[in-house]
């Protein structure tokens, strides 16, 4: 375990205190500007609960639009953080120390928003707790709500644990109102060799449990869908497809976030290009995964033929949806498999490039799941084409603007890349790693020569 | 407990819409405004399906009065997170607008898209306003409202039969669309009866009951126009 010596860390890793400590006129500028967009949607969201969802484009039989759509882009985006580092630390993944943090900080504020869009889809939001006071366990909506709430505190808490040390840290070095802040949340936290011991038996403790709930709460995501015998929604496949698309996208949106944080806070020595390297090598077999899952869950609906599947089969590949249908091809397949494949360009700007391809991708893909099973219901009815409206617009661009606002803030409250972890790094993992890697092999004794 | 349902006579709708008219004022279903039916968003418990077969000059044009199929094994109840749609006591799919928190799940996951979702708030003419039906609860935006088999009907037919303390007679139990319907091409009644005209109409050689594969069981039976 790491010493607790809060000054040697303010020396040696000052680049981490910098974002806290000293903050730009960059920062208030961006601020100010993503809290301008949240104050806009603001409005539309009062314009939208006073005419009704009338103010949106959505009509029968299209009931589901961009919010449902935001809703499983954001949850998706949320399996960056706790289950990519959950795995990566069960790994011993030594590459992981500077990006579980900022992995972390996304799923738990994302979240919020997965949540919050469903609210903001709701005729009726005044009656949302009606879904714990009225519950009817047959609904898969109840079964979100349920694994979602797990998903949120147990990610919480994942979070919160491997701050505790560099809060104390924080406690001893910082002034001012922060100060008894840092202290409060410390929880007493002074490095002593039982509270390591106790903190690190949580921590991996947690990391094994929010696997399954992770895995389980994207799961139930696809349920809402899949649970229902609508044409191109009711597929067994939905469960593992959307789970996969999740990690997908959330390890796309980790690797954005960490590009962003390491220009601004000038972190190039703490994420270095070989964690790009390997996030794109995970990236790159998420992206072939999702081809594969693409490749079956069409394949068997175009072999089976069946008219009802098939309409909305045509629909996406050369109807109406098939210039979003083939964007989300291109950009969740072609692009990053081009730049990730290859060495040369799994670099720092390669794999963004990647990432953001693959974010506007997958927003796509949960947009061309949502919208064309229900604008080709199995029976005639007259249909109208979905266009979002300025309301529904400004309501994602809200949520974006919010999330990367809380992010932001998070910054400056808290270091963004564990200190204690690059420390306990740096002194405890290096020697730990060579004994480690020895037990991994027949080594040979002294003395003892083959003939 | 008698099991309420209804067959339709293709052969015999002649396509005037009298059911929907019926079904409009007596459910309060509101208009809708050249506005909202660009956009799709008609509210209707009742309408008329137009299907056109063939092409000119050998054109058939079928009608076909689509209506929520009071299933016995209704997909929209089961995906409700409040049970705001619920199957009622009397095998009927019924709405409880109080309830409802508007997420539009159950039009979501109805096959036969008879689910309206309140969009905007119902407004009606003046003139209209006065004569709404009491019996009806009006609906409000931001809540799902659907065909009900004119469930109220039945609950007054049912508290008469009970103030004269005799059973309820299955012909005291009629909804607005098949009271109104002038060719008798709408029946309803007890299918599990089998001296009733809807169980016999029911078990027609025409007849057939839509997306029945589904297993969803549906309670309104067509007989097939035009064999």
């Amino acid at each position: 375990m790491p010493h607790l010596d809060s000054q040697q860390a303010l020396q040696q890793d000052g680049a981490l205190f910098r974002p806290i400590m000293k903050t730009g006129r960059g920062f208030y500028l961006a601020a100010s500007l993503l809290l301008a967009v949240v104050v806009w949607a603001a409005y539309a969201y009062s314009w939208q609960l006073r005419r009704g969802l009338g103010v949106t484009g959505m009509n029968r039989p299209v009931y589901w639009g961009i919010y449902i759509t935001n809703f499983v882009f954001f949850i998706g985006v949320s399996h960056a953080g706790t289950l990519i580092s959950a795995i990566l630390r069960l790994c011993r993944a030594e590459w992981r120390r500077s990006i579980t943090r900022m992995a972390e900080v996304i799923t738990v504020l994302v979240l919020f928003f997965g949540v919050g869009n469903v609210l903001l889809d709701l005729g009726r939001p005044d009656r949302a707790l009606y879904v714990i006071t009225h519950a009817h366990f047959t609904s898969p909506l109840l079964w979100d709500i349920t694994s979602l709430s797990v998903y949120l505190t147990g990610s919480t808490v994942y979070l919160y644990l491997p701050l505790i040390p560099d809060l104390a840290i924080l406690r001893d070095v910082a002034t001012g109102w922060r100060q008894p802040l840092y202290r409060l949340l410390a929880l007493g936290f002074t490095g002593q060799k039982h509270q390591w011991h106790r903190i690190e038996k949580a921590i991996s403790v947690m990391a094994v449990l929010v696997i399954p709930v992770a895995v389980s709460v994207h799961t139930v995501v696809s349920w809402v869908f899949a649970m229902t015998i609508m044409p191109m929604w009711h597929s067994t496949i939905f469960g593992p497809y959307f789970v996969a698309g999740a990690i997908f996208s959330g390890i796309a949106a980790l690797i954005t976030a960490m590009v962003i944080i390491r220009k601004v806070y000038h972190l190039e020595e703490y994420l270095r290009p070989v964690h790009f390297n390997n996030l794109g090598l995970l990236l790159l077999v998420m992206t072939m995964l999702w081809f594969y899952f693409t490749l079956a869950e069409y394949l068997t609906t175009w072999y089976g033929h069946e008219p009802v599947e098939m309409s909305v089969f045509w629909a996406k590949f050369t109807g109406t949806y098939a210039p979003l249908f083939w964007t989300m091809f291109v950009t969740c397949f072609v692009i990053p498999f081009a730049i990730l494949s290859r060495k040369k360009t799994r670099t720092v700007t390669g794999t963004l490039i990647a990432s953001i391809s693959v974010n506007i991708g997958m927003w796509l893909e949960r947009f061309t799941i949502v919208v064309p099973s229900l604008s080709n219901p199995r029976l005639p009815v007259e249909f109208h084409m979905y266009h979002p409206s300025w309301v529904e617009w400004s309501l994602m661009a809200g949520c974006f603007a919010a999330f990367i606002l809380l992010y932001m803030l998070f910054t400056k409250m808290f270091p963004i890349v564990s200190i204690w972890e690059i420390r306990e790094g740096r002194e405890v993992a290096v020697p730990e790693t060579v004994e480690r890697i020895k037990t991994y092999l027949p080594m040979e004794t002294k003395g003892e020569v083959a003939t | 407990m008698p099991r309420w349902g209804m067959a339709i006579d293709l052969d015999r709708c002649t396509g005037c819409q009298a059911c929907v008219v019926a079904c409009k004022q007596e459910n309060n279903v509101p208009f809708s405004t050249p506005a909202q039916a660009d956009q799709g968003r008609q509210i209707s418990w009742l309408y008329l399906q137009t299907e056109i077969e063939g092409a000119y000059p050998h054109v058939q044009v079928r009608f076909r009065p689509m209506l929520c199929q009071h299933c016995d094994r209704p997909p929209c109840t089961f995906v409700c997170p409040t049970s705001a749609t619920y199957k009622n006591e009397e095998g009927l799919v019924a709405q409880i607008y109080p309830r409802c928190i508007g997420c539009r799940y159950c039009a979501n996951a109805c096959p036969y898209s008879v689910k309206s979702f309140n969009y905007d708030e119902p407004v009606w003419p003046k003139q209209l306003a006065a004569s709404l039906n009491k019996d009806v609860s009006v609906r409000y935006k931001g809540v799902i409202e659907k065909c009900t088999f004119c469930s109220h009907r039945l609950t007054r037919a049912r508290e008469q039969a009970a103030a004269e303390g005799r059973a309820l007679r299955e012909e005291e139990y009629q909804p607005a669309c098949v009271q109104a319907c002038p060719a008798n091409a709408m029946v309803f009644g007890d299918l599990d009866n089998p001296h009733s005209r809807v169980a016999q109409w029911s078990a027609s050689p025409r007849a057939e009951r839509l997306l029945e594969d589904l297993g969803t069981k549906p309670k309104v039976t067509y007989l097939k126009g035009g064999v």
